[in-house]
């Protein structure tokens, strides 16, 4: 019953999900906010299942369920609440997207709640199985996503590249974890970190290559970051915008479980290999990103980049370490909601905000939205005062404490030019004359939403003591 | 209390700016930015009046705890050193919104409002104690300058704001990496005082001096990374030139006392002729680069990089490891002087320039018997401008001499001697071919003279520029028990 208990919140989006499945069959076609409705409010009310149980946050201390195979601790719990919250904020920017594309299904919602679900199940992973089996979750229904839009080729295509380039990285992982149970005759991961007792072991590291591999294409970094553009372009803009959140939260939660929770002892072969990866993501997603006139390629190059800046919090290791790149994934969450929700909202009413081009003059049209997105630029950007300044400064310092100082100033070095293409942005939106045509504000309750979500960004980049001492606090738990 | 007001009552003024006065009801908004920029002066009046003098300690100290894991605290307080620019800078916000009251068209709101929000960063830069609060005034200052060049400046202002950006941004950014090993070797402290006191091998000091030395060196700006003044300068609107060449270097320049100098002093002490020797490049050179100008903006912008080029020399007259203590006074009088002239200087252009909208000196002539109140303000500041005696350019650029030849430098003292020659040269030069002579053409025979607002804004920088430049003891006298200290600390080795 114990168990039962422990995995209630998943059980309650499961039902919930099924339920939504079902009903939206009976909702008629003009009617599907019904449907929104429903999943934003199944996603927040799992989110108070997650949340009651379990406060205050750390105070709880970590139980595991089904002999060892899931386990509800800290982070999962601040980690779950962090993937329902945002997926829930951006089902609620997509709705007008997707009623004016005429992408309104039920299916989008089922999907996105399944996908959430499989985060949660990452998030909560005592096992290789577990961890394996939330990401497929995860990802089967990202690749449905992507592929919503199914009469149009660029997203078919994407959908394509998706499936068959995720499909090779699940097999990677699989075959990782395989060699890892081989070698220590265990796929919990306190069993592995127990039984890797002599870190040098061949087969260990040969695993953990492959895990790394597996990992670094999820969480799309150099060398295995060719999906990620071509994903971001392609999909329409509302599941870009649930794509590039949450499921960044649940990569930070998967290479959390493996490399912090069961990987720990062999630390020092993992970390030079993501030493490797995330400089090299770091570099080339900033350099490749001033090259882009799509906006929406730039946020991809972009999350090339901050996914790289997340994963050097691994390579510093240690409760610093993992607590400055949690903190960065929920910054860049909260962020990245902003950016792609700004253009999500403004789409579909005259133009399609797909170009940095398209964004000029907005301050002329709404020096509201404009300043917005001003903040989410900036905070990509890592200028203060915004949040993430604050995770960039996190990751740094645990860099530098780790004895990398010259990572971190080639990390730094390359945010230089990473801010050269978000000021493209700003410039765009402040210094050029609108574009002929006009457009339309969103209403009411998506600008307040937008609003407060932005301006999260400013108030945790003013106050970020509370969410720093939350991620440190996760961590212990 | 009064410091952190200082601080947040311009940018209180700036909410209210973009909440009620809106771009719509432009006079409302003009009137509400003058009280806020008027009350952020009135605030920090008491700094100067309650100041005591023959203390070197940090004054008028708010410290409250802010981020826990890593101990940063809103920490503020200032000294003899940084003092008067808080003060300078509210004062210079007054002038900006007055430039800017008709002029502006576009967005007024915004415009205003990015100023007062500048101005509580950049006194929010001066008074932090407390490193990581300086680099968040220090950075977060980016981007209203960058929206300020942006939006209100010339024809070439895309390139001059991200030039502007990119080039400060590069700087400060190996300075966080720097401020965050000084974190680590502190053992968790990020207090600009815990910095001072920390011990540091060579090597480290060294490299640290670089990363320091690069963030403050592109803000003063020395030569060779001053090249995106000259852009910013000539592109940004009159205020954001003002702001940039009034308070913005001078930031730079701070920081190699709040910094470099305390900090890293075995690094300062054997790198002092490097410093000395791009301080004279910058003096001679960029003020026979400013002789040539044909854009009087231009002009004024490298005869900034000039003058700054006293202030970073006086700050490193070295002998054995004994600092000038006349040199860095010479060099902070310089800081406040340039302030107010190079301040003057813009305003006057920009007078002219919203009359003729041209910046070429070649469009104008004649024009003091058009405009002959504009005139002789005008010439006032040339002369403060070429450091007659009399005027607050005097006093810096000679006191900065005279410490050379103190230390026994004198072929340096030499070098910047001339500079004061070629000081004159440009300064006057360009006055004459823009000032005197017949009418140059139609154009400049319809201009105006200068209005009531404009007279009385450059009367209040004349008022300044001669008090200083006859009575410059309340300036100095906060000065020395700092300076002194300051001095002291360098001359301890920390290897």
């Amino acid at each position: 019953m114990k168990d039962i208990l422990l995995v209630l919140p998943e059980i309650v989006l499961l039902c919930l999900a099924g339920l939504i499945l079902i009903a939206d069959l009976f909702v008629r076609p003009g009617q599907k906010w019904f449907t929104y409705a429903c999943g934003i409010g199944a996603l927040l009310w799992t989110a108070l299942y997650v949340f009651v149980p379990f406060t205050p946050v750390g105070g709880v201390a970590t139980q595991s369920a089904f002999s060892g195979l899931f386990v509800a601790d800290g982070i999962a719990t601040v980690l779950k609440i962090a993937m329902l919250l945002a997926a829930a904020v951006a089902l609620a920017y997509s709705w007008t997207y997707l009623k004016k594309h005429g992408l309104d299904n039920g299916e989008y919602v089922a999907l996105t709640l399944f996908g959430t679900l499989g985060m949660m199940v990452i998030a909560s992973a005592a096992s290789m199985l577990t961890a394996y089996l939330g990401l497929e979750l995860l990802s089967l229904s990202m690749y449905a996503l992507v592929a919503l839009k199914r009469d149009d080729r660029i997203a078919t295509e994407a959908a394509m590249k998706y499936f068959v380039l995720g499909a090779l990285a699940s097999g990677l992982l699989l075959f990782g974890m395989s060699i890892i149970y081989g070698a220590t005759g265990s796929i919990s991961f306190d069993g592995i970190a127990k039984a890797i007792a002599a870190p040098n072991k061949m087969a260990i590291a040969l695993g953990l290559i492959f895990i790394a591999a597996g990992v670094a294409f999820k969480l799309g970094v150099v060398p295995f970051h060719m999906w990620v553009p071509d994903v971001y372009t392609g999909a329409p803009t509302a599941v870009t915008l649930f794509l590039g959140t949450a499921p960044k939260i649940a990569a930070f939660a998967l290479a959390y479980r493996l490399f912090g929770n069961a990987l720990v002892p062999a630390h020092a072969d993992a970390s030079l290999i993501l030493a490797v990866i995330a400089t090299l993501s770091v570099v080339l997603g900033n350099l490749i990103a001033v090259a882009q006139t799509n906006i929406k390629r730039m946020l991809a190059y972009s999350a090339i980049a901050n996914m790289g800046f997340l994963l050097l919090g691994f390579v510093a290791g240690g409760k610093d370490g993992y607590a400055a790149a949690l903190f960065y994934a929920l910054a860049y969450a909260i962020t990245g909601l902003v950016s792609f929700g700004i253009l999500v909202l403004l789409s579909g009413r005259g133009i399609e905000f797909d170009n940095i081009e398209d964004l000029k003059g907005l301050n002329t049209r709404s020096p509201w939205f404009a300043f917005l997105m001003l903040l989410a630029m900036f905070s990509l950007a890592g200028i203060p005062p915004t949040v993430g300044f604050w995770a960039k400064l996190s990751v740094i310092e645990a860099i530098v404490n780790a004895g990398y100082t010259w990572i971190a100033v080639i990390a730094v070095m390359a945010s230089l030019v990473g801010a050269f293409y978000y000021l493209r942005v700003v410039r765009a939106m402040y210094f050029s004359e609108p574009t002929a045509a006009d457009v339309a504000l969103p209403g009411g309750a998506a600008t307040a939403l937008v609003s407060v979500n932005a301006l999260a960004i400013l108030a945790l980049g003013a106050f970020p003591s509370a969410i720093m001492a939350l991620c440190v606090r996760a961590l212990q738990g | 209390m009064l410091l952190s007001l200082s601080i947040w009552v311009p940018i209180i003024g700036a909410l209210a700016v973009m909440t009620t006065g809106r771009d719509k009801n432009s006079n409302l908004t003009r009137w509400i930015a003058l009280i806020a920029a008027v009350a952020g002066f009135l605030v920090t009046i008491p700094l100067y009046t309650g100041f005591d003098p023959s203390s070197a300690a940090l004054q008028f100290v708010e410290n409250v705890p802010w981020i826990e894991r890593y101990k940063i605290g809103y920490y503020l307080g200032v000294d003899g050193i940084s003092m008067w620019f808080v003060l300078l800078n509210s004062f210079t916000t007054i002038l900006v919104v007055i430039a800017g009251w008709v002029v502006i068209e576009k967005q007024p709101a915004q415009y205003f409002a990015a100023f007062l929000i500048m101005s509580g960063l950049i006194n929010g830069a001066f008074a932090a104690a407390d490193a990581m609060l300086f680099y968040v005034f220090f950075e977060a200052m980016l981007i209203p300058m960058y929206l300020i060049i942006g939006i209100w400046g010339g024809p070439n202002r895309l390139y001059a704001a991200i030039k502007f950006f990119l080039y400060t941004l590069l700087g400060s950014l190996l300075m966080l990496v720097a401020l965050i090993y000084l974190y680590k070797a502190t053992g968790g402290s990020f207090s600009i005082a815990d910095f001072h006191k920390v011990p540091l091998a060579k090597t480290p000091q060294i490299l640290l001096f670089v990363a320091f030395f690069l963030a403050f060196a592109v803000k003063v700006p020395m030569w060779p990374v001053h090249t995106w003044l000259p852009d910013a300068h000539v592109e940004a609107p009159t205020g954001g030139s003002v702001i940039l060449a009034a308070i913005t270097l001078k930031l730079g320049a701070y920081g190699f006392l709040r910094f470099i100098l305390p900090i890293v002093p075995d690094a300062s002490i054997l790198l002092a002729p490097f410093i000395v020797t791009i301080s004279l490049i910058a003096i001679v050179y960029i003020g026979f680069v400013a002789l040539i100008q044909t854009d009087m903006k231009k002009l004024v912008a490298y005869s900034s990089i000039s003058h700054m080029g006293f202030v970073t020399l006086g700050f490193f007259l070295f002998v054995g490891r004994q600092g000038s203590a006349l040199g860095i006074e010479g060099g902070l009088m310089q800081m406040i002087s340039h302030g107010f002239v190079s301040a003057a200087m813009f305003l006057c252009i920009g007078v002219m320039y919203d009359r003729l909208h041209s910046r070429n000196i070649a469009d104008y002539g004649g024009v003091a018997n058009v405009m002959p109140k504009f005139a002789a303000l005008m010439m006032l500041f040339g002369m403060a401008n070429a450091g007659l005696p009399g005027t607050s350019g005097f006093i810096g650029e000679f006191t900065v001499t005279l410490a050379a030849v103190k230390q026994g430098m004198f072929w340096t003292a030499a070098c910047a001697g001339l500079a004061l020659i070629l000081g004159a040269a440009y300064t006057l030069w360009m006055y004459k071919r823009v000032i005197f002579g017949d009418i140059g053409n139609d154009h400049v025979a319809e201009m105006k003279d200068v209005s009531p607002r404009e007279f009385w804004m450059l009367m209040l920088v004349a008022a300044c520029v001669l008090g200083m430049g006859l009575y410059p003891a309340p300036f100095t006298e906060v000065m020395h028990k700092s300076v002194d200290a300051l001095l002291l600390h360098v001359s301890h080795s920390k290897l």
